[in-house]
């Protein structure tokens, strides 16, 4: 599963970590991420994020 | 007895002038002093946009105590949480003791990580769309999140066209005048740019959506009020700035260059000459800085009108010196696009500058057109002459890029 970065802060979403505080468990990849997902760090939309 | 300005019927900057200030946040260096601009609106509620630095704090109060005891404040918003603007944060709760606390999802963390009274204080968390009543006048929210940091947002109040920009639009420029049309564009245009190339630079495709995002709501924009420096209180000065930070965003290449350097025994700072000689012969103006005599900050300055940035460093125990390093990693970080870089240095034995220089450009994604130039030891004419051929070279590109 690929890592995906924040084009606005760099954040980078790792699939084998999730975003526990955003709810996402570990192992979830960038692509089943739901649509309102944003980014923990600057709130970013899904859409701002690219492949790194 | 420091008073307030009104700057629209009942809406009145209390903000701080900093005379003092130099360095700026620490890793820039404010020349010119600035502002911490803050702002009060006299309506139904009573709404402080922003507050000022910590130290400053007094300046704010006694404007403000001017126009209304602090205590009846009702509202307070944060468009950003950085220090500069909520440092003095705390203070005015002390003192008014709002209702609410107005900020974006962001600045709620944000704003919970800098105060540590912050879960007590009636924080109220706004959306991009979201409106309040004032009561005559209304202020609508928009998050324009990185620019610069995730919380930052823009107030906008559509009665009076009046926008609260934060830091964009921003100027680091202390002085008794308040708006922009007291000023030279000359001076005016410098303090924007350098502050935007310092700050607010890697985040330039933020700014072309933010502009983006103003035309598309079709805002009847009128004036502009950020938090450093001068207001923009008429529709050219409002022009101005939407076009200048346009122009900065896009990062067009333009015909000058800037030769930056360090130096040890004066060889790097020859061979620095002589390149200018050939940029000057392929009629591109350019600057030589040397970074023993000339901050990271304002070589970005320079850098700002520049499609062509030549870096220089002997080569120091098989590396580059350390003022060049600290340029290049400051770069990096602004992430300027479009340009074009050199490297050159001279070396005693080993000789690598040149290369570390080269690799780190290019990294950025600067295009380098010709080969780094290496001169062992002390220049002789050949290598002068050489640096001047490279100089020539250089220009002849760049000239044929922005043609182009």
């Amino acid at each position: 599963m690929k890592k995906y970065v924040c084009a606005l802060c760099g954040y980078v979403y790792d699939p084998a970590d999730g975003d526990p505080d955003g709810g996402i468990k570990p192992g979830t990849a960038f692509e089943d991420l739901p649509d309102d997902w944003i980014c923990p760090v600057c709130g970013a939309g899904k859409s701002d994020f690219e492949p790194e | 007895m420091l008073k307030p300005v009104q700057i629209k019927k009942d809406i009145h900057w209390i903000g701080a002038v900093d005379y003092e200030s130099r360095n700026f946040h620490g890793y820039s260096l404010s020349p010119d002093g600035t502002t911490y601009n803050n702002y009060v609106i006299l309506d139904e509620k009573k709404t402080l946009v922003d507050t000022v630095k910590a130290d400053h704090a007094s300046a704010s109060l006694e404007r403000l105590a001017q126009l209304v005891r602090p205590e009846d404040i009702d509202w307070i918003v944060v468009n950003h949480v950085e220090p500069d603007h909520a440092g003095a944060l705390p203070l005015f709760m002390e003192k008014c003791r709002p209702e609410a606390v107005f900020c974006s999802p962001m600045g709620e963390k944000a704003l919970l990580a800098h105060f540590r009274d912050a879960g007590d204080w009636p924080l109220k968390v706004v959306k991009s769309g979201d409106s309040i009543s004032l009561g005559k006048r209304s202020l609508s929210f928009l998050e324009t999140r990185m620019l610069h940091w995730p919380d930052s947002m823009f107030s906008y109040m559509p009665e009076e066209g009046l926008l609260f920009s934060n830091d964009g639009f921003g100027q680091n420029l202390a002085s008794s005048e308040r708006f922009a049309d007291e000023v030279s564009r000359e001076l005016l245009l410098h303090a924007l740019s350098h502050y935007y190339h310092n700050i607010v630079l890697p985040y330039s495709r933020q700014v072309l959506q933010v502009l983006a995002k103003v035309s598309e709501l079709k805002l009847d924009i009128s004036m502009i009020a950020p938090d450093h420096g001068l207001i923009f209180r008429r529709r050219e000065d409002v022009e101005f700035v939407l076009e200048s930070y346009r122009s900065f965003a896009e990062q067009k290449t333009q015909k000058r260059a800037v030769i930056v350097y360090d130096t040890m025994w004066h060889s790097t700072e020859r061979m620095a000459y002589a390149i200018a000689e050939g940029l000057a012969d392929a009629g591109v103006p350019c600057r030589i800085m040397s970074l023993k005599d000339n901050h990271h900050s304002a070589v970005m300055g320079e850098v700002a009108r520049c499609g062509l940035v030549v870096v220089g460093s002997p080569t120091h125990n098989n590396g580059i010196l350390p003022f060049v390093a600290g340029f290049l990693a400051f770069m990096r970080g602004l992430r300027p696009q479009n340009r074009l870089g050199a490297a050159f240095g001279s070396f005693g034995w080993s000789g690598e500058s040149v290369k570390i220089i080269g690799e780190q450009l290019s990294g950025m994604g600067f295009e380098l057109p010709v080969e780094g130039i290496k001169t062992q030891y002390v220049p002789d004419e050949e290598a002068l002459e050489q640096c001047c051929a490279a100089g020539q070279a250089l220009g002849k590109v760049l000239v044929e890029k922005c043609a182009g």
